[in-house]
């Protein structure tokens, strides 16, 4: 009789720890939000990093996941997630609000280009100037490869950006961009090369259908980014996860899979140029 | 010949293959026009379906210049399955219309105007109305190589353009053509499947008509030819020709049957009559030749020689007068009943005749009670039918005789196992002075039908290579009594 009732206050023990333990992990569920700055359609993959960050941070991760910068950016600044990997053109503009968490590398080098692209069969062009009076897809307007570098040309070549093409239009992602060349609807469009380069790795039937008629100079990479009010610890936990990434197999798995190598923790340095460009075209 | 002459062999599989053939031209011609009609009412259902789903959700992207979301929006149903997507492309044209997006956005570039997309589409530029509550607007023309249907994009009076659906009609045909050729296969099939089967049933149908009227045509030529009744084993109308013919047949073969038995009591009855009357005729002045020889004898005195010549005419008179008689078989002698005794009788004077030859005979005779038979004649009969045997039988053979009665008749089977007769020999056995052997006039067996057919019996003979034997069926009460009134000289 003794023994049973031993038994039972055990059994009611392990049961109430472990909805504690349930509880505890409910509470801190962390929340990243994932924007078109990578080829962020690949739910799979991103199902797998998901569970790869929850294993490793022991926490609950989600990912939220929105087209526009703009709605990452409100996102932040209403402090609705914890972390953010967003294009540099954001980062520069929401700097008071934000803390550089880490910067992917790609092909080895924090840094990415803009790539100009144009339909496979025009061989012509060279550079964006040469499209003038096309129609020309944009990616976003909060993009620095797909928006602020092309009207950056432009306007260094001594035209207005507003009226040089036709007709513009925004596909909210790189990858849509590439698309809107592809089927011939652009007759330009201004990437991410990292973008590109995933794609011509996953889908090369689309990438031959376009050019990349010009490269730009090097940016500082996407980064990914902290809201001010994230804790010491969160920060550092994850930052440490996410540089750990490329030391275990199914970490240089998913790397591999994303097309990356690493991540580092990164200068804010990096986006200096970005930054530069803003001002040039904010003193107009 | 003409057509209508062929054999049925021939006539039904080809009708049968016309029927199969115009069935098959029918049904594939109503399939045809129903699918082509199908074809257009899903056309035009599809566009107005498209219309309908997706002008709501154009208004928003117009609404916000998404360029992109509109292009996504109306290359989506191409995006599962190009193939089989009826439509040729969905075009998004403004107010201005110039194109605000297309499913072909190489072809239909945006920006340009709709009039310089194409002949098709000049006219349609021209006729489209762009009211701002006007409703689903077609164009079908019949020489215009693509068809449209026109959606105005509008929320709340407000029209922001207009979605235009374009079908080519070459797609259009590409797929009737499809169907088309479908059915053409499957029609193909059915009638490689079915027109042989058509011929093999039409042959079959037509053999046992064609064995029969084979059998019929030679019926005139007298070849009684019997059918299997096995080729044919149905009730249908041609199991009946079958069993008609064979009905046919056996009626002919009985009527030949009878025609031969008219002919030959036909021949008897004339033999008969002539017979009987020369019987008669040498009958009357051969009792008044031999009353005078009586008496001549009696009361003249004749010298030796008269007397020796008289005595050979009276001898040959004589002789003359049993075979006289022997051919006017006298019924009307006084009737006895035949008793047991009677054939008893008859088998005592016949034994020497048998002992002569060694003959065994086998007596196996047995009458109940007397019968109304008149016994004269059944004595006759049967020693002439027992000295046949025993001579037919010859040395060391074996004769017997059977009797039966039945309820109203008398049976009479007298039997050798001599030799066998021929054919030809049984069909004329019983007519008089036919003798078969080198002794006897050959009236014996004449004299036996005779009485038999007097009495109203039947006489017949069978013979195989074992033995040979007369039958004689006579009845009780003899239905008729033919009356040949002679009278015989003691």
């Amino acid at each position: 009789m003794s023994r049973l009732f031993r038994l039972a206050i055990i059994a009611i023990c392990l049961f109430t720890s472990s909805l504690a333990a349930l509880g505890g992990k409910e509470a801190r569920t962390i929340r990243f939000a994932m924007t078109p700055a990578f080829l962020h359609d690949q739910h799979a993959l991103l199902a797998e990093w998901r569970d790869y960050l929850e294993a490793r941070t022991n926490r609950p991760v989600e990912f939220v996941q929105r087209d526009r910068y703009r709605d990452t950016m409100d996102l932040l600044q209403q402090q609705k997630v914890e972390f953010a990997w967003i294009c540099d053109y954001p980062f520069v503009m929401l700097k008071k609000d934000v803390r550089l968490l880490a910067v992917a590398l790609n092909e080895g080098k924090p840094t990415y280009r803009s790539y100009l692209i144009v339909p496979a069969r025009d061989v012509q062009t060279h550079s964006v100037k040469d499209l003038k009076g096309s129609v020309f897809a944009y990616a976003d307007p909060y993009s620095n490869t797909g928006y602020l570098v092309p009207r950056f040309e432009i306007k260094q070549s001594g035209q207005d950006p507003t009226s040089f093409f036709k007709r513009t239009f925004f596909t909210w992602s790189h990858r849509k961009a590439i698309d809107a060349v592809a089927v011939g609807m652009a007759q330009g469009a201004s990437v991410d090369s990292y973008v590109w380069d995933a794609l011509n790795k996953v889908r090369p039937d689309i990438t031959a259908k376009t050019r990349v008629a010009w490269i730009s100079e090097e940016y500082g990479f996407p980064p990914l980014v902290a809201q001010n009010n994230v804790p010491d610890a969160d920060f550092l936990l994850m930052q440490d996860v996410l540089m750990n990434m490329k030391n275990d197999t199914h970490g240089r798995l998913l790397l591999a899979r994303l097309n990356l190598t690493g991540f580092i923790a990164g200068s804010p340095k990096l986006y200096d140029r970005v930054a530069e460009m803003m001002r040039l075209f904010g003193e107009r | 010949m003409r057509l209508f002459d062929l054999s049925l062999r021939f006539k039904l599989p080809l009708w049968g293959g016309g029927l199969i053939l115009l069935t098959a031209l029918a049904v594939s011609t109503s399939f045809i026009v129903q699918a082509w009609d199908n074809l257009n009412q899903d056309l035009l259902q599809n566009a107005e379906d498209i219309g309908r789903t997706m002008a709501p959700s154009l208004f928003p992207a117009l609404l916000h210049d998404n360029v992109w979301g509109a292009f996504e929006i109306v290359s989506l149903p191409f995006s599962a399955n190009p193939e089989s997507a009826i439509h040729e492309s969905l075009i998004v044209i403004d107010n201005d219309k110039r194109v605000y997006v297309s499913s072909m956005p190489e072809k239909h570039p945006v920006l340009s105007e709709l009039a310089e997309l194409g002949p098709d589409y000049q006219a349609l530029a021209s006729d489209l109305p762009m009211a701002s509550d006007a409703g689903i607007f077609e164009r079908a023309v019949r020489g215009a190589q693509r068809i449209f249907v026109a959606v105005p994009i509008a929320n709340d009076g407000v029209r922001l353009g207009t979605l235009i659906v374009t079908y080519n009609k070459s797609l259009l045909w590409q797929r009737f053509s499809r169907l088309l050729n479908g059915a053409f296969w499957i029609t193909l099939l059915v009638l490689v499947v079915l027109l042989p089967i058509t011929f093999y049933w039409g042959r079959r149908m037509m053999l046992p008509m064609r064995l029969v009227t084979d059998r019929i045509r030679r019926i005139g030529g007298g070849n009684l030819e019997a059918l299997n009744p096995a080729l044919y084993p149905y009730q249908d109308e041609v199991g009946q020709l079958y069993v008609a013919y064979q009905t046919l047949l056996s009626k002919l073969q009985e009527k030949a049957e009878f025609e031969k038995e008219m002919v030959k009591s036909e021949r008897m009855a004339a033999v008969g009559r002539l017979a009987a009357g020369i019987a008669h005729e040498i009958n009357n002045p051969l009792g008044g030749m031999l009353n005078a020889i009586s008496t001549l004898k009696r009361h003249g005195s004749p010298d030796a020689v008269t007397q020796k010549t008289v005595s050979l005419v009276e001898r040959g008179l004589s002789q003359i007068r049993d075979t006289v008689a022997a051919l006017l078989i006298e019924t009307k002698v006084k009737k006895r009943p035949l008793t047991p005794g009677d054939l008893e009788d008859v088998r005592i004077l016949v034994t020497p005749a048998a002992n002569k030859q060694s003959t065994q005979l086998s007596w196996s005779v047995e009458l109940p009670a007397t019968l109304p038979l008149p016994s004269t004649l059944m004595r006759q009969l049967l020693i002439n039918l027992m000295l046949n045997a025993i001579a037919a039988a010859g040395q060391e053979g074996h004769v017997s005789v059977r009797t039966q009665v039945d309820e109203n008749r008398f049976l009479l089977m007298v039997g050798n196992d001599g030799k066998s007769m021929q054919p030809e020999q049984l069909g004329r056995l019983f007519e008089p002075f036919t003798s078969f052997s080198e002794q006897g006039h050959g009236l014996g067996l004449w004299i036996c039908y005779t009485i038999v057919n007097q009495l109203g019996g039947t006489i017949g003979a069978e013979s195989t290579p074992e033995f040979t034997r007369f039958n004689v069926i006579i009845p009780f009460e003899p239905l008729h009594v033919t009356d040949p009134a002679q009278n015989l000289p003691d």
